[in-house]
């Protein structure tokens, strides 16, 4: 193929690039592919298993060979289809399946195989001894670009929900038409196309509409469109249609990172035009066969005449354009029609074969000359025509049925689904002037319909299916070498179906998903299995249309947004004071504080807040508020532990059971009047409590009577631990009276901190005597100054997370979901008053009597003691050998070595834990035996003297 | 993603909707009278019907609880209804 410019006058400056290593000049305006098609690469790429030299077939999405890996501005994206990539200048472009080069590829020796790779062949032959043994080698060979390890793209692709009442999918006669009709009957329209110009079809073929070029009409339709307020998206293609009329748009915006849009449209017209499909005859894949219809469309857009001489090898009327527009070019043009009722032509530089089929094509680089109807034709040149594929996906993916249409040789939309309507060529009409009728009605209808007076418009096509396979190879998928033989093969061993067609041989996978081949595929395998084209059907059609790049789907949605983290309102002070966060619950939050080895740092705070006092942030502890006139009936129901039975002003500590009788999580609820409760759960679990607690007042209680408000987050709550933690808080001038007889453990009182509401509670996690301040977040400076400052005066520290894991584990206070499991009823901590006494409902209350809660087997939270000095492994299981075999008892639950103790401590669920006090069990972990000895879960202060000391 | 339909805030992306429950269970009770099958079916059983079904879900961004009718092999909306005044 000779590719060359008509006009030697580009308009702006030459585009430099790279292809396979060597520079090239582009024009402005260029795609990849016009651009290596004018500097005459006619190998642009190599097949994947045989490694065949592969041209430019197209001008579209549907792209089966001209695939490169694009590097530009540091960044490495493979496998783009170089129809559809504009060139920009500087770009780095590398060919696939092939190495060093496209042209100079060591693979191609694998061709001279081919008799001895057929489909199927990797199934067979790499069974023994262990595929995995050749797997390697294999993946090495095989798949089409390649990543590049050190490209790591940004997440930066918007995500754009729209929505409107008429989506237009694809911009041609058809579209245009329909997003003219569906703006006059008042609605809101978008309008998305694949390319970066408007006009589909209008574009490279002559028409007149109107009274205009189509072209002229085209940009006048897109000009009302957009003055009216509806939205075009250009270089935005439609990849899938999703439940109640969601459709993903993948936006290109070159300069700016690409844009996901999920349109909720009322109305979907799908204008997608059709798609040139190849005639199969054998070497139909040398470079220089390429779409007739691409070849127009290089002539009209690109400026670029594909060849001198040329054959166009057609079945239908459509190429016949084609050929004149090349012979009025100036190339040589033969046809070879393969009807027989094909009639002579006269134009200048044209003649025409009818009846004519190609049997060979010379040239094993590029096309030399061609073998057709006996005779051998000089040629630089193949264009094919086997007609046109409706682009059917969208309707099909939408579960639309699909009938074959004779006529045609098509498949095309069956029925009309509600809220989707398919039109023009996507809907098998191939004369303009039905293409903008059609559009007109899947439009609405309304307003004046465009015409056209194009005569050139007739298509009378011929099915020309592939038939038996002869002694040379015909392709039918030319990205995965599939043949006619290989359709063959499949059909021999029985892989009928067109979906086991597809796994058996790869025909219509990978990157275009068989747009230009599996319609020869499925014709060939009802030819060989004597059964009709439609009685053999079509794979299913799944989304996307076209391969989207990952990062464009997950969008910003990585990396720190990914699962975004709630932060403190006090972390920049936190910060400032050396912490080091760590994330516990979904907050992130000061794990410990100080620069040494953290186990020291750990220690170092816990006994500073066992001796004087310490600091700890509990901002994200739960603050749920339940208040009207039934709070207290919906607090008891959803709590193990009745709680209505407080005082105003004291503090209950109790579980919430799943309705399974598990516990799902512990914490405090504070009892401000009969009307209104602060449930106080853990951090992780506030939007479940919130949710449960929401769900069973809208289920079981007049929701007019109780409600429930989260005010966690408009609370900051500092928590003073330790000997000196009444003397700390005595500084802070909160004008309260602070002994234990006013404010005894277990109560709360309201006052004033800086002008603002504060609540003072005694709760304690430590087991040392400890007031929870909290104050409005607008506050949270201000009294983390004044503790911090008072802190200082009575010796007392910083107080991170993992300091206070520890602290709880020393009391053996437990963490609901680390200290427990899915299995884990309240008995099994051996707290059964509410199960043995509790009268009423209350959520898992009938879960505690089953015969599995009733067990005598079940696991126990226990503590554990060990000689030494290293802490037992958590997740160590606790074993027992029975009859010779020995099995998991339990495990180990939390582990610390407690710097209170001088000794390490652990916690663990085992069978029976209860009645095993002072018995010595063996844990193993990864290999290691260990021994330790049950005790109570409680190590530190068993009489709980220091709650009040 | 499909549209589901709450009666206080109109048509929305599923992503805001938790589901709840099948419509139409309720809880046996009082526990000391349930038996051990009835109380098994009423935490496992489902109906899991293919076809029409109707559900209780709940909007959360609203937090309402409602009745959704849908046909699950389809995915049509039929409707659905707030629970207010619906309550025994």
């Amino acid at each position: 193929m000779t590719a060359r410019r008509l006009s030697t006058a580009p308009d702006g400056p030459a585009v430099p690039f790279t292809f396979d290593g060597k520079p090239f000049e582009g024009r402005p305006g260029d795609t990849i592919a016009s651009a290596l098609l004018a500097a005459g690469v006619r190998v642009v790429g190599r097949s994947f298993k045989y490694h065949r030299p592969r041209g430019v077939w197209g001008a579209g999405a549907e792209e089966p060979n001209a695939l490169v890996d694009v590097s530009l501005d540091g960044r490495t994206t493979p496998n783009l289809r170089a129809t559809t990539e504009p060139l920009v200048e500087g770009m780095a472009l590398r060919a696939v399946n092939a190495r060093p080069s496209a042209a100079a590829d060591r693979g191609r020796v694998l061709d001279r195989f081919a008799k001895f790779i057929p489909a199927g062949f990797y199934y067979k032959t790499f069974i023994w001894p262990d595929w995995h043994r050749f797997e390697p080698r294999i993946r090495a060979m095989a798949g089409l670009g390649r990543l590049d390890p050190a490209t790591h793209p940004p997440a930066d692709c918007p995500i754009v929900h729209a929505r409107c009442d008429v989506l237009v999918v694809g911009a041609g006669p058809a579209g245009l038409s329909a997003a003219r009709a569906a703006a006059a009957s008042g609605g809101s329209v978008i309008l998305v196309d694949d390319q970066e110009r408007l006009g589909g079809a209008l574009l490279h073929r002559h028409a007149e509409i109107d009274g205009r070029p189509g072209r002229i009409w085209a940009a006048s339709c897109v000009e009302a469109l957009r003055a009216a307020g509806h939205r075009v998206l250009a270089s935005a293609t439609a990849f899938g249609v999703y439940d109640h009329n969601l459709v993903g748009v993948w936006q290109r915006r070159f300069g700016r990172p690409d844009a996901l849009w999920q349109i909720r449209a009322g109305r979907i017209v799908v204008a997608a035009g059709a798609i040139e499909r190849p005639l199969v005859f054998p070497d139909n894949d040398r470079p220089g066969v390429m779409s007739a219809e691409a070849a127009l469309f290089y002539l009209r857009r690109h400026d670029l005449l594909v060849g001198e001489r040329i054959v166009v090898a057609t079945n239908n009327d459509k190429a016949y354009a084609v050929a004149r527009a090349l012979a009025t070019a100036g190339a040589r043009v033969a046809i070879a029609d393969m009807r027989a009722s094909a009639a002579p032509q006269t134009a200048e530089g044209l003649s025409v074969l009818p009846g004519a089929r190609v049997t060979a094509v010379e040239g094993e680089d590029g096309v030399e000359a061609v073998r057709v109807g006996g005779r051998r034709v000089e040629a630089d040149c193949l264009l094919v025509s086997g007609g046109f594929t409706p682009t059917v996906h969208l309707h099909a993916q939408a579960k639309g049925k699909l009938r074959y249409e004779e006529s045609l040789a098509a498949f095309v939309p069956a029925e009309r689904l509600p809220g989707l309507v398919v039109a023009g060529a996507a809907n098998g009409r191939f004369s303009l002037s039905g293409v903008l009728a059609d559009g007109h009605a899947a439009g609405g209808g309304r307003g004046v319909a465009a015409r056209s007076v194009t005569a050139d418009d007739s298509y009378a096509i011929e099915p020309a299916w592939p038939g038996r396979a002869g002694k040379a190879r015909q392709w039918i998928d030319f990205q995965n070498d599939v043949t006619v033989k290989d359709v063959e093969l499949a059909a021999r061993e029985n892989f009928r179906s067109v979906e086991h067609l597809k796994r058996y041989t790869t025909l219509g996978m990978a990157t275009d998903q068989g747009k230009t081949s599996n319609m020869n595929g499925l014709a060939a395998m009802a030819a060989i299995t004597g059964r009709t084209i439609p009685g053999t059907g079509t794979t299913t059609y799944r989304p996307p249309f076209v391969p989207v790049p990952l990062p464009v789907l997950a969008g910003r949605r990585r990396g720190e947004f990914f699962s975004p983290v709630r932060r403190l309102v006090l972390e920049a002070e936190h910060r400032a004071t050396g912490a080091v966060f760590r994330e516990y619950g979904g907050w992130l939050r000061p794990g410990w504080y100080g620069a040494g080895r953290a186990e020291d740092e750990i220690a170092r705070e816990a006994r500073t807040a066992r001796e004087t006092v310490g600091i700890l942030d509990g901002s994200p502890l739960g603050k749920i508020e339940v208040i009207g006139p039934d709070a207290g009936a919906l607090v008891d129901y959803n709590s193990y532990q009745t709680i209505s039975t407080l005082k105003p002003g004291r503090i209950r500590y109790g579980f919430m059971l799943t309705e399974g009788g598990v516990i799902y999580d512990d914490g405090v609820v504070s009892k401000v009047s009969d009307e209104h409760y602060v449930v106080s759960c853990s951090s992780g679990h506030v939007p479940g409590v919130v949710a449960r607690l929401e769900e069973w007042r809208q289920d079981r209680f007049d929701p007019t009577r109780v409600f429930v408000h989260n005010s966690t987050p408009q609370w900051a709550t500092l928590t003073t631990s330790g000997p000196r933690a009444r003397d700390l808080v005595a500084m802070l001038g909160l004008g309260l009276s602070l002994s234990d007889e006013a404010l005894p453990h277990m109560a709360f009182a309201d006052t004033a901190f800086d002008g603002a509401p504060a609540r003072v509670a005694r709760v304690s996690f430590t087991g040392d005597r400890s007031y929870e301040v909290s104050v409005p977040s607008s506050k949270a400076a201000a009294l983390n100054r004044a503790m911090t400052e008072a802190a200082r005066a009575v010796g007392g520290g910083l107080l991170g997370s993992e300091a206070l894991l520890l602290l709880r584990a020393e009391k053996g206070y437990i963490i609901a979901g680390k200290d427990t499991d899915g299995t884990t009823m309240p008995h099994d901590l051996g707290i059964t008053g509410p199960r043995d006494r509790r009268q009423g409902e209350y959520v898992g209350k009938r879960s505690l009597f089953t015969e599995n809660a009733l067990r005598p087997d079940r696991q126990q939270a226990v503590g554990l003691a060990v000689d030494g000095d290293v802490p037992l492994p958590t997740g160590a299981h606790a074993v027992e050998t029975v009859a010779g075999r020995r099995r998991s008892i339990g495990f180990v639950t939390s582990s610390y070595a407690s710097p209170t103790l001088g000794r390490p401590i652990g916690l663990a669920l085992v069978v029976n834990g209860l009645s095993r006090m002072g018995e010595e069990i063996e844990l193993v972990h990864l290999g290691k035996t260990m021994r330790a000895m049950v005790a109570p879960a409680c190590a530190f202060d068993p009489g709980g003297e220091r709650l009040n000391g | 993603m499909q549209l589901f339909s709450c009666p206080f805030c109109g048509p929305r992306d599923e992503t805001e909707f938790h589901f709840a429950a099948e419509a139409g269970k309720t809880r046996p009770e009082p526990a000391g009278e349930v038996s051990p099958e009835a109380w098994s079916g009423y935490l496992y059983a489902k109906s899991n019907p293919g076809g029409p079904s109707r559900e209780i879900w709940q909007h959360v961004t609203c937090g309402e609880f409602f009745l959704m009718e849908r046909d699950t092999l389809t995915h049509e909306v039929a409707g659905s209804k707030a629970l207010r005044g619906q309550r025994p």
